[in-house]
């Protein structure tokens, strides 16, 4: 589409085998995402949110259709997607730096560089006192921003976050939106968030697309042109309240 | 200052009260030795039957002053080490085949399972005749009876690996090896070292049972060797030695397990 986007789906189809002829999870499913834009899914709990998510991380490959990426096909993981998962999906035997430091372990940079971005993004996420912590003794709200400092350490261009608040409770839930937008605005990273929160993905996103019922395919297509930084009394607006109404009566 | 002074007596008096409950073990076991060898005195049960603690501590000191006993436990040990290596080795190739293929399992499920209901003391003598009287027989029927369960835990341990786990090595990228020794590895340690742990006190008896189908050395034999002359203080002394080797390789796999999985008790 424009010269911008960073990421492309094209007409994106996947049938998972099963016994009678396969599950259609996703139908032509067709938009693409603008670099450094905050893009937020949301959709009935098996309309194929999750399955989107891996499809554009390579994780899985479409039955139809393609993935672009920066200008490029995808057919498998790609090294500038960082991924957060919807459990913070950590290492229980590794200190919350030795998580972070994952991605650049298996890269194969020297424990010097590693340990030192992986210290600046513990601090990017407030949690430069507990790098010697284990998971076990971790929040779960901590955990998740472990796991969003993990996928964010190899500096990449898209980060793919998959329900990533869904374990935590409302209080932590709603902080955690916050620092995930200053988060995203100083690091310059292009976002795809799946929620089922429809007042969250309106207060964070620039644009919320909505799946429909299975097999997926997009129901709706909207802008939220809010002003940045997003804070909670936009949530008082009039337009506020319409954009949700608009998204909850795409997916009813 | 009063609750100052009074919770730090408290504390004190938990603290002596841990090591003597620690001691207790130690205290029975005292208590029983006592009454073994009073009992035994008082009843005029003969020697070769039943010996008092003292006969067979005086046996002990003999057995390995003249340095049999430390001959026998060195054929032993040996015997012992090779077979749980040699089993746990195999098991864990193969247990890993197991969990990572399904047709592999499903294939070689029947036969390993069958395999498992013959009694080791049926097929012992078998590999004494096959492979003569030697320490190798000895070696591979330990092997043989740690086999199973280092199996079973192999195949268990690495199907427990969280699938998000893979998924999030799969989105980094993460090189076949670099998932094996990084993730599938540590995930599957825990239940893996249960399967040793299980593993070490069974080659311990793998290796007396084949010394005791035949064998010139080593504590099974000397267990039998001691029988047949009625000396029952010297079997006492074996089977106390066999006890504390099956004991001690225990021992040093659960401190193994303590080092390696400090993130799962701290
Ligand atoms: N690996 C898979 N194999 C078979 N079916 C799957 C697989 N992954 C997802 N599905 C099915 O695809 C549909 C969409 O799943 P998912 O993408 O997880 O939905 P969502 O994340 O929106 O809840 C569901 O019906 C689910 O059962
Ligand atoms: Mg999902």
């Amino acid at each position: 589409m424009t010269d911008d986007s960073i990421l492309t789906a094209n007409e994106l189809s996947m049938t998972f085998p099963n016994g009678n002829g396969g599950l259609q999870a996703l139908d032509a499913v067709t938009f693409s995402a603008q670099r450094n834009a905050f893009v937020c899914v949301v959709g009935p709990s098996g309309s194929g949110k999750s399955t989107l998510l891996r499809l554009l991380g390579g994780l899985l490959n479409p039955t139809q259709g393609e993935v672009q990426f920066e200008g490029e096909r995808v057919i498998g993981p790609r090294r500038r997607i960082g991924f957060v998962f919807q459990t913070a999906n950590l290492m229980p035997w590794r200190t919350a730096i030795e998580n972070v430091e994952l991605p650049l372990e298996l890269e194969g940079l020297n424990a010097g560089q590693k340990s030192r971005r992986a210290e600046d993004m513990l601090k990017l996420v407030g949690l430069a006192d507990f790098k010697q912590s284990l998971p076990r003794d971790l929040s779960g709200g901590m955990a998740q921003r472990v796991a969003i400092a993990r996928a964010l350490v190899h500096e990449p261009d898209l980060l793919l976050l998959d329900e990533p608040f869904g374990s935590l409770d409302a209080l932590t839930r709603e902080r955690m939106a916050f620092e995930l937008l200053k988060i995203w605005q100083l690091e310059r990273v292009t976002v795809l968030m799946v929620t089922h929160s429809i007042q969250e993905a309106v207060l964070m996103a620039d644009r919320v697309l909505v799946l429909s019922q299975r097999p997926g395919s997009i129901r709706l297509d909207l802008d939220i042109p809010l002003s940045r930084p997003r804070s909670l009394d936009m949530m008082h607006t009039p337009e506020f309240g319409q954009w949700v109404d608009q998204v909850r009566s795409a997916i009813e | 200052m009063w609750v100052l002074i009074w919770n730090r007596s408290e504390r004190k008096l938990t603290k002596r009260a841990d090591r003597l409950i620690s001691l207790l073990p130690l205290l029975a076991l005292g208590i029983a030795l006592l009454i073994w060898e009073g009992a035994v005195r008082w009843s005029e049960i003969p020697l070769f039957i039943l010996p008092p603690p003292s006969v067979i501590s005086e046996r002990l000191t003999r057995a390995l002053i003249d340095g049999s006993l430390l001959r026998h436990t060195l054929v032993t040990l040996s015997e012992v080490l090779a077979g749980l290596a040699l089993g746990a080795l195999i098991a864990s190739l193969l247990g890993y085949g197991l969990a990572k293929s399904s047709t592999l399992e499903r294939v070689l499920s029947p036969y390993i399972v069958a395999s498992q209901s013959i009694p080791i003391v049926a097929v012992a003598p078998l590999l004494v005749i096959w492979f003569g009287p030697g320490q190798i027989s000895k070696v591979l029927i330990s092997a043989l009876i740690v086999f199973f369960p280092v199996l079973i835990n192999t195949v268990v341990g690495f199907r427990t690996v969280p699938s998000e786990l893979y998924d999030l090595m799969r989105s980094l990228r993460a090189a076949k090896a670099q998932i094996f020794w990084k993730l599938e590895v540590p995930a599957a340690m825990p239940v893996l070292l249960g399967g040793l742990k299980i593993g070490a006190t069974l080659a311990v008896i793998g290796a007396v049972v084949g010394e005791f189908v035949g064998a010139d050395r080593g504590l099974g034999f000397l267990i039998n060797l001691a029988d047949g002359l009625y000396d029952t203080p010297l079997v006492f002394v074996a089977v106390i030695t066999l006890v504390a080797m099956a004991l001690s390789l225990y021992g040093v796999v659960a401190t193994l397990e303590r080092r390696l999985l400090a993130w799962r008790t701290g």
